[in-house]
């Protein structure tokens, strides 16, 4: 892990973009500079002295601009439902950039495979793989058209978007992993990255398993310290010397290669 | 008004702090972690993640859940166990040159012996923290912390072998905390830590199942507070060994409470999850309160709330 700092981020922008769906702008320059896509911001969703609710919310980095650094949410709780209340000018008290990132290779044909919420790292993660003279794919999936959330920013992006949505309103009708499944007949990638629901993770590790294609994937569990002090949000692996064990999301994640994951038992919960 | 110089010095079983803050077992790893965030060595001591003779995986996840001011947690006692602990861990702590508090936990009377006896000539330890009290094992545990018998059978078994002070950690998942704390006292317990997590558990209504994967887990934070002090109040009024007291601290003036109600050191465990800074904080917040009320010496403060 590289640098952590623990901040307080001013709120420059929030925008709602879709119904209970926010974009947040924060102008934290220490983590912008060293944050790396895949990342996370471990964020204190109550005022200072309140206890309630009582623990961090981890946001994977949407984006980075300069001095800016941008969180994609959906309002699930109360510690999203009061970070969205946030007016400009407030401070959010910001603890990061945490955990290990996405690998970011040069001059490789790569997909990104997002499903719902799952695109919010993929923003970031694009932009730094496009400055490294990638070509990149984006598979993306949603329950409907109102749901697909692809803003100006990515149209500035020279990468290729497939879309799938399970209603069929907007793009290929169904689940984007069997989009992306369908498109493996025509081309093939030197890696893939994955994030969305555990479903999709699950459907997405069968593929590229089937593929022998190498991939990452973003997780997601619930967290306290965000520093892989407490345990408390594990996951199973498989160990490099053999055997397998529990080892926090926080820190030796969130990013997994989907080869170190045990999927039988990721799967259970 | 003249300076005033201020002692946050306390004594536990022997073992001189500098001032009475630790972290809670469990809630700092072996240190490495948060030694990125301060130095260390602003603690009064540190207390290890509780060693298990063999290395433990833990629980299945999910292992936390949020509730209204508090945490629930299954970890279930992960950890590398003892020789791992030894290699790659200890020598890290010895460096610091702090009070250093090593929490054990058994599955058998005769695992808390080994351990004891396997750590007691190991240098650089203080003290043992013998942890009879966690929610998450199924063997071993809280089995031997929630009968006063067995409590004191485990303190004897580790006082046998162990020439260190011993500090005996208690669960308040009992109907008398106070004949459990009277126990592992009659035992030769050095001092007492208290109190360990609240069992409790919820419900996750997006699966219709336990939200944590081991169905119940402890809870911590200042949820548990009122509970914590409660039991440190009367087990200070019924034994006369120094008491270690946790459950809920998240500032200065939450650990001030506990010293009052008797407790001679305190441990922080939840609030350094929301803030890997809150042990300094509350060390700070300490000395400000002292001074604003013109107390020089922290140990008057000691169950001053008796009086």
């Amino acid at each position: 892990m590289g640098s952590m700092f623990l901040v307080s981020a001013r709120v420059e922008e929030l925008k709602e973009i879709a119904p209970s769906v926010y974009k947040l702008k924060l102008w934290a320059p220490q983590i912008a500079l060293k944050a790396c896509p895949g990342q996370f911001l471990h964020v204190r969703c109550a005022q200072n002295s309140s206890c309630d609710p009582l623990l961090r919310r981890p946001f994977s980095l949407h984006d980075r601009q300069g001095e800016h650094i941008f969180l994609l949410f959906q309002v699930k709780g109360r510690g999203t439902r009061w970070l969205s209340r946030l007016n400009p000018g407030e401070n959010l008290d910001v603890l990061g950039p945490l955990g290990r990132g996405f690998s970011l290779p040069q001059g490789e044909e790569l997909a990104l495979v997002a499903g719902g919420m799952g695109i919010a790292p993929f923003l970031f993660l694009a932009r730094c793989l496009l400055e490294r003279g990638n070509r990149l794919d984006l598979f993306y999936g949603a329950r409907s058209a109102s749901q697909v959330f692809l803003g100006r920013e990515w149209e500035n992006l020279d990468l290729k978007i497939h879309l799938a949505t399970e209603d069929g309103s907007q793009g290929y009708k169904g689940l984007v992993t069997q989009l992306f499944r369908e498109s493996l007949s025509a081309r093939t990638y030197h890696r893939v990255y994955g994030c969305g629901p555990r479903g999709f993770l699950l459907a997405l590790a069968c593929i590229l398993q089937e593929e022998g294609l190498p991939g990452e994937v973003s997780l997601e569990e619930n967290l306290a310290c965000g520093l892989g002090v407490c345990q408390g949000c594990v996951v199973p692996i498989w160990e490099v010397q053999g055997g397998a064990s529990y080892r926090p999301l926080c820190s030796s994640g969130p990013v997994f290669r989907v080869e170190e994951i045990l999927w039988e038992k990721f799967g259970e919960v | 008004m003249e300076p005033l110089a201020l002692d946050l010095r306390v004594e536990v079983a022997g073992i001189a702090l500098k001032n009475p803050v630790m972290p809670a077992s469990g809630t700092f790893g072996f240190g490495e972690e948060l030694s990125r965030w301060f130095d260390l060595r602003e603690l009064g001591a540190v207390v290890t993640k509780t060693i298990t003779l063999e290395p433990r995986p833990g629980n299945p996840p999910p292992r936390l859940q949020e509730t209204y001011c508090g945490l629930l947690n299954s970890v279930g006692l992960q950890n590398p166990g003892l020789e791992i602990f030894l290699r790659d861990k200890l020598p890290f702590l010895q460096e610091l040159g702090l009070p250093l508090i090593v929490s054990i936990a058994g599955k058998t009377v005769e695992e808390y012996r080994e351990l004891a006896g396997r750590l007691a000539p190991v240098a650089g330890i203080s003290a043992l923290e013998v942890n009879i009290s966690c929610p998450n094992v199924k063997e071993g545990g809280v089995a031997f912390g929630s009968v006063p018998s067995l409590a004191a059978k485990v303190t004897e078994a580790v006082k046998e072998v162990c020439p260190l002070p011993v500090i005996v950690k208690l669960t308040p998942n009992v109907t008398d905390i106070v004949a459990v704390a009277r126990a592992v006292e009659m035992a030769g317990a050095d001092a007492l830590a208290l109190i360990n997590t609240l069992t409790g558990m919820a419900i996750d209504l997006e699966r219709f199942r336990p939200a944590l994967g081991n169905v119940w887990g402890g809870l911590s934070g200042p949820a548990i507070k009122p509970v914590a002090l409660w039991a440190v109040w009367r087990v200070y009024e019924a034994v006369k060994i120094p008491l270690i007291g946790m459950g809920g601290i998240m500032t200065g003036r939450d650990a001030l409470e506990f010293i009052l109600a008797g407790a001679t050191a305190v441990a922080v465990g939840t609030a350094s999850f929301l803030n890997p800074l809150s042990m300094v904080q509350i060390i700070e917040e300490i000395k400000g309160f002292m001074l604003q009320h013109r107390i020089s010496r922290l140990a008057s403060l000691v169950g001053a709330a008796h009086r």
